[in-house]
């Protein structure tokens, strides 16, 4: 029991480590640009596919193919900004949509460079730390786990001590505001999306060698996220992250006990009910939208 | 008397090019001509709702709840198809005015995201429950429309011209019932709800009511479609109805502009026709998420008004030209 228990933990917080990296993305830039990235799946697929492209492929380390895939998926999200988000700038709802065309342009060219097969990505490691019997947790696991904690580390001491981070969290509590202390909205736009998307894209090449890749896996993770960021208030970074650790320890008991749809379902469920009797979560305070 | 008149003849004429429309067509060109008239419904269901200001990423899975429950009615027990349609479309209803109680509590994004979200349950129990659902791989061998026979045509519904006519009678019948409703003291205090809630909620109009009332009847008729589709294609599944099908009603949407009655379909129609004009001739049929997805942000950015806001430009520079009044017989 204790065995189930201890084990049960391990696999949430394996699953917690990515899906906050995801969901902190996705409230900072709706904090900073007031939209919902509906495509912030996808940027966690670009993450993924940047492992199959670069690691299985061509065989680079893997630690330097995760770094391209940081820097590289945090391109996309300044692409997406420049292209998309500071046009519609007072049209959020348009920005919305227009990111919902952007998930099905990512998914369809990532379809035709590699097919809509399932990718399989070779182990970097086989290791697997061994507290009991029962009890297992693959070195890999704990890399994602580490990584979150280091990368969800550097970001808060970023936004507490330095200029940027104050500038992007004023921006985040009132644009007009700080716009008025001589901030700059569209530097802040441009480094939220690209700190966004590249928290995206490390999260997926970090998964990537533990999970089927294919060019749909987008959807699932981005329900996670919604499901994260509604739970924690969609304005609240430090939410999120409680969040993303309450759901996935609720995601695996349930998946433990019943099978993964229930799981979905009763997320699902509880994004609902707090959608309906406090929508701006649980750990919210301001009410953006 | 020319006033009154142009109408009528624009509405004969269509009818007759409608109905002959399949004749000079091929065979698979005459089966995407079916699709077409249902997604025709599709769109139109999805401006009522949007006439209340809310738009919902759940109205594809909703219209599927349609197909799911006619499929089922005939299957298990043995409706009659085109009752069984009728009693898809109620299903969808009753399925909308129950989720309407949590949903309509949500506004903007929280509104967007909540509909996704019911969507998104519903496509799971449908992957879920194998009974009755048939899990991920779906219902199959649905019931076909029984054959019938009206002297000057026989209804095989094998056949896509069959079909075609059947669909484009429930489709303009349904198109028309919207109409009356948009036009009716009803449809009027829906575009209250939209442009001023706060003014119609201080002249004593119930603002949830009325966003419940668009969101039922939009979601009867998207129900309706969701029927005509699963008895022709014989086969549905979740996936027949998730966000990829949500994007193309979003894209024909937007790509034709929702102020107008005629704008999304507008949108349905030209892009439906440039999908196949374009990319099937090109052999590029794959490329249709692509497309759409492009499509859809290109509009978003450069032409927020859809194509309705070019046909008006279009329409009053016309007027300008030739004198007021002339250019569309109904206009002013």
């Amino acid at each position: 029991m204790y065995e189930l228990l201890a084990q049960t933990g391990l696999n949430a917080l394996y699953a917690a480590a990515y899906l906050s990296l995801v969901a902190v993305g996705l409230v900072l830039i709706f904090g900073v640009m007031g939209v919902i990235n509906f495509a912030h799946g996808e940027l966690f697929m670009l993450g993924a596919y940047a492992v199959v492209a670069l690691y299985t492929e061509f065989q680079m380390p893997y630690v330097l193919v995760a770094a391209i895939a940081l820097i590289f998926v945090g391109c996309v999200g300044l692409l997406m900004e420049f292209s998309m988000f500071r046009p519609l700038r007072d049209n959020p709802l348009g920005g919305l949509v227009a990111s919902i065309g952007f998930l099905v342009v990512l998914q369809a060219l990532v379809s035709m460079g590699f097919g809509v097969r399932m990718e399989h990505v070779p182990p970097v490691t086989q290791e697997v730390i061994v507290f009991s019997e029962k009890v297992r947790l693959p070195v890999q696991r704990l890399a994602v786990i580490l990584a979150a904690v280091a990368f969800l580390g550097a970001l808060w001491l970023f936004l507490k001590r330095t200029r940027f981070g104050w500038a992007l969290r004023a921006s985040a509590q009132d644009r007009e505001a700080a716009a008025l202390q001589g901030i700059s909205i569209r530097k802040t736009s441009m480094l939220a999306m690209f700190i966004g998307g590249a928290l995206a894209g490390i999260a997926g090449a970090l998964t990537a060698p533990l999970i089927s890749v294919n060019p749909n896996m987008g959807h699932s993770v981005i329900v996670a996220a919604f499901i994260v960021i509604i739970v924690g208030g969609v304005g609240s970074l430090e939410g999120a992250v409680v969040a993303a650790v309450a759901y996935a320890f609720v995601h695996t008991a349930v998946t433990t006990y019943w099978d993964g749809v229930i799981a979905d379902i009763v997320g699902l469920m509880l994004m609902l009910a707090v959608l309906i009797m406090k929508p701006t979560g649980l750990f919210g305070t301001a009410d953006r939208a | 008397m020319r006033r009154a008149l142009a109408p009528a003849a624009f509405g004969a004429a269509l009818a007759a090019v409608l109905i002959a429309l399949p004749h000079g067509l091929s065979f698979s060109q005459q089966e995407i001509l079916v699709f077409l008239t249902i997604n025709v419904l599709v769109v139109a269901s999805y401006r009522l709702l949007a006439l209340t200001g809310e738009w919902s990423l759940g109205h594809v899975v909703i219209m599927g709840v349609g197909a799911y429950a006619s499929a089922l009615y005939s299957k298990e027990f043995g409706v009659f198809v085109p009752v069984a349609m009728l009693l898809g479309a109620c299903t969808s209803a009753l399925v909308a005015m129950a989720l309407s109680y949590p949903l309509f509590r949500m506004k903007g994004f929280y509104f967007l995201i909540g509909s996704f979200a019911a969507g998104e349950i519903i496509r799971l129990l449908w992957k879920r429950f194998r009974d009755p659902f048939g899990g991920p791989k779906g219902l199959k061998k649905i019931e076909p429309m029984p054959d019938f026979d009206i002297g000057i045509w026989r209804f095989d519904f094998f056949e896509p011209t069959s079909y075609y006519y059947f669909a484009l009678a429930v489709v303009g019948f349904s198109l028309w019932t919207m109409w009356r409703i948009e036009k009716s003291p009803v449809g009027l205090t829906f575009h209250a709800v939209h442009w001023q809630d706060r003014l119609a909620e201080a002249a004593g109009v119930n603002i949830r009511a009325y966003r419940t009332l668009a969101f039922v009847i939009a979601s009867g008729f998207a129900g309706l479609a969701g029927a005509l589709l699963a008895h022709y294609i014989g086969t549905i599944n979740p996936n027949s109805f998730d966000i990829e099908q949500m994007v193309y009603v979003l894209t024909w949407a937007i790509v034709g502009g929702t102020a107008t009655f005629y704008g999304p379909i507008l949108g349905c129609v030209v892009l439906t026709g440039l999908n196949e004009i374009l990319l099937r001739e090109l052999g590029l049929e794959q490329g249709r998420p692509l497309a759409y997805g492009l499509v859809l942000i290109g509009f978003v950015l450069f032409l927020p008004k859809g194509l309705e806001g070019v046909a008006e430009k279009a329409l009053k520079a016309l007027d300008a030209r030739i004198g007021p009044g002339m250019a569309e017989g109904r206009r002013p």
